[in-house]
């Protein structure tokens, strides 16, 4: 009978111990109130800064079209085009790609304009749904600096060969059309072609629209921020190819081209801003264009309303440490390594308590933050980029393990160093500060990206949910809201972190003496 | 008064972790600085940075162990009782504070001149070796011209601030562990939440508000104009959270059981 006693402490052991730790938290009245205060810290700031983001149109603000994929797109070029009621091709020769850029003013009000293409300006042939913005597509194009591409419904982008264009050496491009899938071909000389790439536009009617188009997004320049962090600005561009030897197959419908400056910025007059633009002459056509045709990152991301989380971080770390600090200071420590003698599984025990307890008060602050920060910029005219429920969920889900996470490493730190101050100065050290230098700071960028992959503080990336595109020019820097790492490896490493700061201290913590 | 500064500088000379933190002022405001300055590449159109902010970014972290040195002058004592004994030797508590203040800072004045000196001038030659210039045709500044030296001596007093301001609060707080998070907090939360607010008012506000941010304005050597306070101003602003935390520190101390 008493032989038995024992392997019954050894079953039930681990939820008792686990009872234990969750009766030591919910009894100090200081811990509870402070993970309250945590997630109440985390709603309220993430609510000032949404409360602080206005923006107003004049008038009715423009609907941002949404591409087929969900996300928000630009969708705006210059489409000179026919109908195309069934399958069939389109192949052209592009003998010229030019274009101009907007400098920034060296004297206010003085515009500087050269002549020259930006790295992105793109101008080709395309098999597109509707001439509604957003709708699928898929097209086969030169480019700036990228050589020839194919790319499809905003974020799909493959490349072909590599090289501009000339009048010495021009690119022919085609595009057939099969059902559902579309196929890139590209050729130096109109006889030898390969391949580029395919498409599955899924659902694509059977009437669609088929023609040249030219697109240029702006010019992008990025300047360090004079108090950190930096700011990108955008300045016009326009692209002007010239296309000629073009043929169609397949039952083309309309007679003539059609023109259409696609999504067309209309100054107040009513008149078009920096219109495109298209010539034929004889077999030569002409088409210039303006704006993109991609994916945007214009707009408040739902992350902008988790403001609050790096506040409710450092309340939850002072707690987690104090969490066994109290315990040495208090002498209980000795309490509970008699009452549970096996100490890792009582670490163990330890760390899923506070780890439970600040990832059900995270995910109630950051449910909370997202929920009602949402209503509020949008009350205020902001537009947030959509997102799938997924990415919302993850964003959501995801900052509560980071607060879980830096939750078990506060423990961790605080078990190896057993003294408050210092533990809570590592943690915040290891995880708050490098968040902030490098998304605030005068740091430069590729500094900011390696503190984001090297330290705790690359779980951060959870948060961010519009992913950076390598075929969209943008300000991908952390203080921009990019970090270096995908969102579940940015959170793989503070995990990874966390882990290792157990491991550490339930190892110092069976080798010292209590 | 001189016997008061004569037992605090005793107790903090003798506790161990002193000499490690003061060894780590120095040690991480190098490396960080060192590291930022070697971050820092120009184009042929010059360098968008701050020589002298970024040759001196290691204080943004080395503040933190300045934080802690003044933390643990006083709750320290709290922790394991020895505040009893300081108060029932030298019962004008008032004059406790002042001595414990005198102390934490000259000892920070003393390492934040070495950490200072160091990275300016380990910074300045890296960023030269890089070819930093200020603009076409303008060199940099050297170490002994007017904004360079406000820079540098600014930076060592800003140090010295925030060990009063981190005295002041943990006076306040008495507990170690929620001083230190809430003087950190105060440095790093207050000094980023400008840049996640996008109304400019609001913006420029918390940013004057914030000790970090203006505080760290006294290293600003170029683009004055666009500073929302002058580099004084802005060491001002944290001299007066210095103030206020001392104070609120000292009345607490004076009217609380200890």
């Amino acid at each position: 009978m008493s032989a038995t006693a024992p392997h019954r402490a050894v079953r039930g052991g681990f939820a008792l111990l686990l009872r234990a730790e969750w009766t030591k938290f919910r009894t100090v009245r200081g811990w509870v109130v402070a993970t309250a205060a945590a997630a109440l810290v985390t709603v309220l700031l993430g609510l000032l800064s949404a409360s602080g983001s206005h923006q107003s149109c004049d008038g009715v603000c423009p609907a941002v079209p949404v591409g087929p994929g969900g996300e928000a797109v630009e969708d705006k070029f210059y489409f000179v085009h026919r109908p195309l009621e069934g399958d069939g091709s389109i192949t052209v020769r592009v003998t010229s790609m030019t274009g101009q850029i907007r400098l920034p003013d060296l004297t206010p009000g003085n515009r500087r304009v050269i002549s020259g293409v930006v790295p992105w300006a793109k101008a080709g042939i395309m098999i597109k749904e509707s001439m509604k913005q957003g709708s699928a597509y898929a097209a086969v194009m030169v480019t700036g600096k990228h050589g020839v591409r194919m790319q499809h419904n905003f974020t799909q982008d493959v490349a072909g060969s590599p090289g501009g264009v000339s009048k010495q050496s021009p690119r022919w491009l085609r595009l057939t059309r099969s059902g559902e899938e579309l196929t890139g071909y590209e050729s130096a000389d109109g006889r030898q072609w390969t391949k580029v790439g395919t498409a599955h536009l899924t659902g694509l009617p059977a009437a669609v629209q088929v023609g040249l188009f030219s697109a240029s997004p702006g010019d992008l320049t990025v300047t360090p921020g004079d108090f950190g962090g930096s700011s990108a600005a955008s300045r016009f561009a326009e692209a002007t190819a010239v296309f000629d030897q073009v043929s169609l197959q397949g039952p083309v419908g309309g007679g003539t081209w059609r023109p259409d400056d696609v999504g067309v910025t209309l100054n107040p007059d009513g008149s078009a801003h920096h219109p495109g633009g298209f010539k034929e002459s004889g077999s030569t056509y002409t088409v210039t264009g303006v704006g993109d045709i991609a994916p945007l990152s214009d707009g408040q991301q739902i992350e902008n309303t988790l403001t609050g989380v790096l506040t409710g971080l450092i309340v939850v770390i002072v707690v987690a440490v104090m969490f066994i600090t109290a315990e040495y200071r208090r002498g209980l420590i000795r309490t509970t390594l008699l009452a549970g003698p096996r100490r890792g599984r009582t670490l163990a025990a330890k760390a899923l308590a506070i780890g439970l307890v600040t990832f059900v008060a995270g995910l109630a602050a950051t449910t909370a933050a997202v929920a009602f920060g949402e209503q509020v910029l949008r009350a205020n005219g902001n537009y947030i980029l959509p997102v799938t429920v997924f990415t919302e969920l993850r964003v959501i889900v995801g900052t509560a393990v980071l607060f879980a996470a830096a939750a078990v490493l506060a423990l961790a730190v605080g078990t190896l160093f057993r003294r408050s101050v210092a533990a809570v100065i590592v943690a915040i050290v290891v995880i708050v500060v490098p968040y902030i230098l490098a998304t605030a700071s005068v740091l430069p960028a590729s500094a900011a990206q390696w503190l984001l992959r090297l330290t705790p503080a690359a779980g951060f990336a959870i948060q961010q949910s519009i992913p950076e595109y390598a075929h969209v020019l943008g300000n991908y820097a952390p203080s921009a809201g990019y970090y270096p790492l995908a969102p579940w490896a940015g959170l793989a490493v503070l995990c990874g972190y966390a882990a290792l700061a157990l491991g550490l201290a339930i190892f110092q913590l069976r080798r010292r003496d209590a | 008064m001189r016997q008061q500064l004569y037992a605090e500088w005793t107790k903090l000379r003798t506790v161990a972790g002193t000499g490690w933190l003061l060894a780590g002022l120095i040690t991480l405001t190098v490396t960080v600085s060192v590291v930022a300055a070697a971050a820092v590449s120009c184009t042929s159109a010059g360098c968008n940075y701050d020589p002298a902010k970024i040759s001196l970014f290691g204080v943004q972290v080395g503040q933190a162990m300045v934080a802690i040195l003044a933390v643990l002058a006083i709750s320290g004592e709290y922790s394991t009782g020895m505040i009893r004994t300081t108060l029932a030797a030298m019962p004008r508590r008032v004059t406790v504070l002042a001595a414990k203040a005198a102390v934490v800072t000259g000892l920070t004045l003393a390492a934040g001149t070495v950490s200072v000196l160091a990275s300016m001038m380990v910074g300045r030659r890296i960023l030269l070796d890089n070819g930093f210039t200020r603009g076409p045709g303008t060199p940099m500044l050297s170490l002994a011209e007017g904004p360079m030296l406000r820079a540098a001596f600014g930076s060592v007093l800003y140090l010295a601030l925030i060990a009063l301001l981190s005295l002041g609060i943990a006076a306040a707080v008495r507990d170690s562990a929620t001083a230190i998070g809430a003087v950190l907090g105060l440095l790093y939360i207050l000094s980023i939440l400008p840049f996640m607010i996008a109304d400019p008012v609001w913006q420029k506000l918390l940013w004057q508000l914030s000790p970090m941010n203006a505080g760290l304005a006294i290293q600003a050597t170029t683009h004055l104009s666009t500073l929302p306070l002058s580099p004084w101003a802005g060491l001002g602003v944290l001299a007066a959270w210095a103030a206020a935390a001392l104070l609120g520190g000292g009345l607490l101390l004076r009217l609380r059981d200890a």
